[in-house]
């Protein structure tokens, strides 16, 4: 995996402080000419992949879920399934194409596919809008949610996406409501749903095709509330506080794992998911079989879905004692 | 114990936080020095511009239902501090009581039962004089409650909404009061229990994503700021300078997102209405 690398001026440019190390020890193992010398570059490089990723700040975490180099949706799309035939447009406005949509096949099986796809060149990101979805987007996915449902497809959700889409048009078309339907639209629907956070699952943005039966997330993905930056901006009234503001957020797999949030933690190959797109896809291309075979055995149902949904935050009951006496009174 | 007692103090006298103390007050639409108490007997709207100032969530009831009706519930559910948040020396629990003097409420949502013309409902209000009216797990829950009592009772569900989004320090457990609140939408509906909600200024951000974009019927209140994103973000994404009347409740309700426009002072009459022709079997 490591060979993969290309050595041009525009990789060293997304080389993250933490990785340069690495990227050192690569490039030694790479031009050295002793075996003996190379098999000590590797063990050092093992070593040093072991120290540093899962020793992560939550700052740098942000950072490698919005790596430039990391796999989007199409990229693990194009490695999974055998066969997508993308849907266009949501039947009212127009097409978005931040947000994909389809009908693909997994292993034989029709499924429905939906996700932000926040595009690798600078021209595709720029045309998609760096994932950052309109109105259309989201009415596109629900279009999806009911051609499932109807078509008893189980519905693949891919989430990557700094945040719904803030502007003019977006406000026009009705931001606030898509997402809001979109999510109940999650809700309801009897098709089973799956859900991947595959690198930034940003605020409404992202829970608007994130409400799901099971929900993965990769190793080195966020999920937010809103952007680090722009949380320091509000509390902090300082975007450089944005490190402190990751941190406080409670941003990594871990950190949604333990609260609930998310049902499983989907571990990357060494180095994060962009040293190995490959890999990554394998560990992706495996969770969905696992849900797949699940769905089979009628583990998900929208009632299950729901609840789980109901209990989710946490808050004091009878607790603390002036809101009781309150209460008492009417 | 002193936090308690003037916390208690404050909700006993309504929670009325109003438009600032002194005889004289500026209307920040009209910038005229208006009385102060020829506003509070208009319903906090401006005598002469027709400005409706953001009220206290008391005084909304209190606008809106039959006198001595409402009866609170639920003002048990509380925040908790689940990322242990904390912004300076100010922890977040540190927040949640600072903002309990500032409102007299213990939260930014009030539910409870009430009459509005002789039709019972149930009721939530928001009020932004509790850190912007923000969503954390307590406000879901809340709605979330109310919702239920309203299919259980089989009233209509009113909503008075105000807010600024989903509250950030409880970070991604705010975010899933979303999909909760969303989901005691769902439940509503299947019932078939009515679902009003009124919303007001500034209703934006994770909130209006959710619980209040979903009624069966929309009313707004005039000239309230009303939509996704907040107009500085836009204006600082886009580098773009925003329309006049971007994201008042004018505008939406040209775009095809409000049933009504209402006055304060209509909106008893309207709401009463809509009850009558609403209320479940
Ligand atoms: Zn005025």
């Amino acid at each position: 995996m490591a060979g993969k690398k290309k050595k041009s001026k525009g990789a060293t440019d997304t080389i993250l402080p933490f990785e340069r190390h690495i990227f050192e020890l690569e490039d030694k193992i790479r031009a050295t000419e002793s075996e003996e010398e190379r098999k000590g570059l590797e063990k050092q490089l093992q070593q040093e992949r072991e120290s540093v990723y899962p020793n992560l700040s939550p700052w740098q975490r942000v950072q490698l879920a919005r790596h430039s180099q990391r796999p989007r949706m199409l990229d693990y799309t194009t490695r999974i399934f055998d066969d997508v035939f993308e849907l266009h447009g949501d039947r009212a406005l127009g097409d978005d194409p931040a947000i994909i949509a389809g009908i693909a096949r997994f292993q034989g099986e029709t499924v429905m596919i939906v996700g932000h796809q926040k595009g690798v060149s600078t021209e595709e990101k720029v045309e998609r809008n760096f994932g950052m979805a309109h109105p259309e987007g989201y009415r596109k996915a629900m279009r999806m949610y009911t051609l499932a449902e109807r078509f008893n497809f189980p519905i693949l959700s891919f989430v990557d996406t700094p945040a719904a889409h803030p502007g003019i048009e977006a406000e026009q078309h009705g931001q606030g409501p898509a997402i809001a339907r979109s999510i109940l639209q999650g809700l309801s629907t009897r098709a089973p749903i799956f859900a991947a956070v595959l690198g930034e699952g940003g605020s409404g943005g992202a829970l608007a095709i994130a409400v799901s039966d099971h929900t993965a997330m990769f190793e080195h993905a966020i999920y937010v509330i809103c952007p680090p930056e722009r949380c320091a901006e509000i509390l902090w009234r300082d975007v450089e506080k944005k490190e402190l503001a990751a941190s406080a957020l409670k941003v990594t797999a871990g950190d949604l794992l333990g609260f609930g949030i998310i049902d499983t933690i989907m571990p990357e190959p060494g180095g994060g998911a962009h040293r190995n797109p490959d890999g990554a896809a394998q560990v992706l291309a495996e969770e969905i079989e696992k849900f797949l075979a699940a769905s089979k055995k009628g583990q998900w149902s929208p009632q299950k879905r729901q609840e789980k949904y109901q209990r989710m935050g946490e808050w004091y009951e009878d607790l603390p004692p002036a809101a009781c006496v309150v209460a008492d009174q009417g | 114990m002193a936090l308690f007692e003037r916390s208690k103090f404050a909700r006993l006298m309504g929670g009325k936080k109003k438009v600032p103390d002194g005889v004289w007050m500026k209307c920040p639409a009209c910038n005229q020095a208006v009385y102060r108490v020829e506003v509070e007997s208009n319903q906090e709207v401006c005598p002469l511009c027709n400005h409706h100032f953001r009220i206290a969530a008391h005084s909304r009831i209190e606008y809106l239902v039959d006198e001595g009706t409402f009866v609170e519930t639920h003002a048990n559910i509380a925040s908790t501090d689940p990322l242990q948040f904390k912004v300076g020396k100010e922890t977040y629990t540190e927040r949640v009581e600072r903002a309990k003097g500032a409102s007299g409420l213990d939260e930014a949502i009030i539910t409870g039962f009430a009459h509005i013309d002789g039709h019972r409902l149930c009721l939530a209000a928001m009020d932004a004089n509790f850190i912007m009216a923000s969503m954390g797990s307590a406000v879901g829950e809340r709605f979330h409650r109310a919702a239920m009592d309203a299919i259980e009772e089989r009233v209509c569900m009113v909503c008075i909404a105000a807010s600024g989004g989903a509250r950030m320090q409880e970070g991604i457990l705010a975010l899933m009061q979303m999909a909760k609140t969303a989901d005691a939408v769902r439940q509503m509906n299947e019932a078939g229990i009515p679902y009003i909600t009124i919303l007001t200024d500034a209703t934006t951000g994770g909130v209006y994503a959710s619980f209040a974009s979903l009624g069966d019927i929309t009313l707004a209140e005039p000239q309230a700021n009303i939509g996704f994103a907040g107009k500085r973000l836009i204006e600082g994404a886009l580098k773009v300078k925003i329309p006049e009347g971007f994201q008042t409740s004018e505008y939406q309700f040209n775009n095809g997102f409000i049933d009504k426009i209402v006055p304060r002072s209509e909106m008893r009459e309207t709401v009463a209405k809509l009850l009558s022709y609403l209320t479940p079997a």
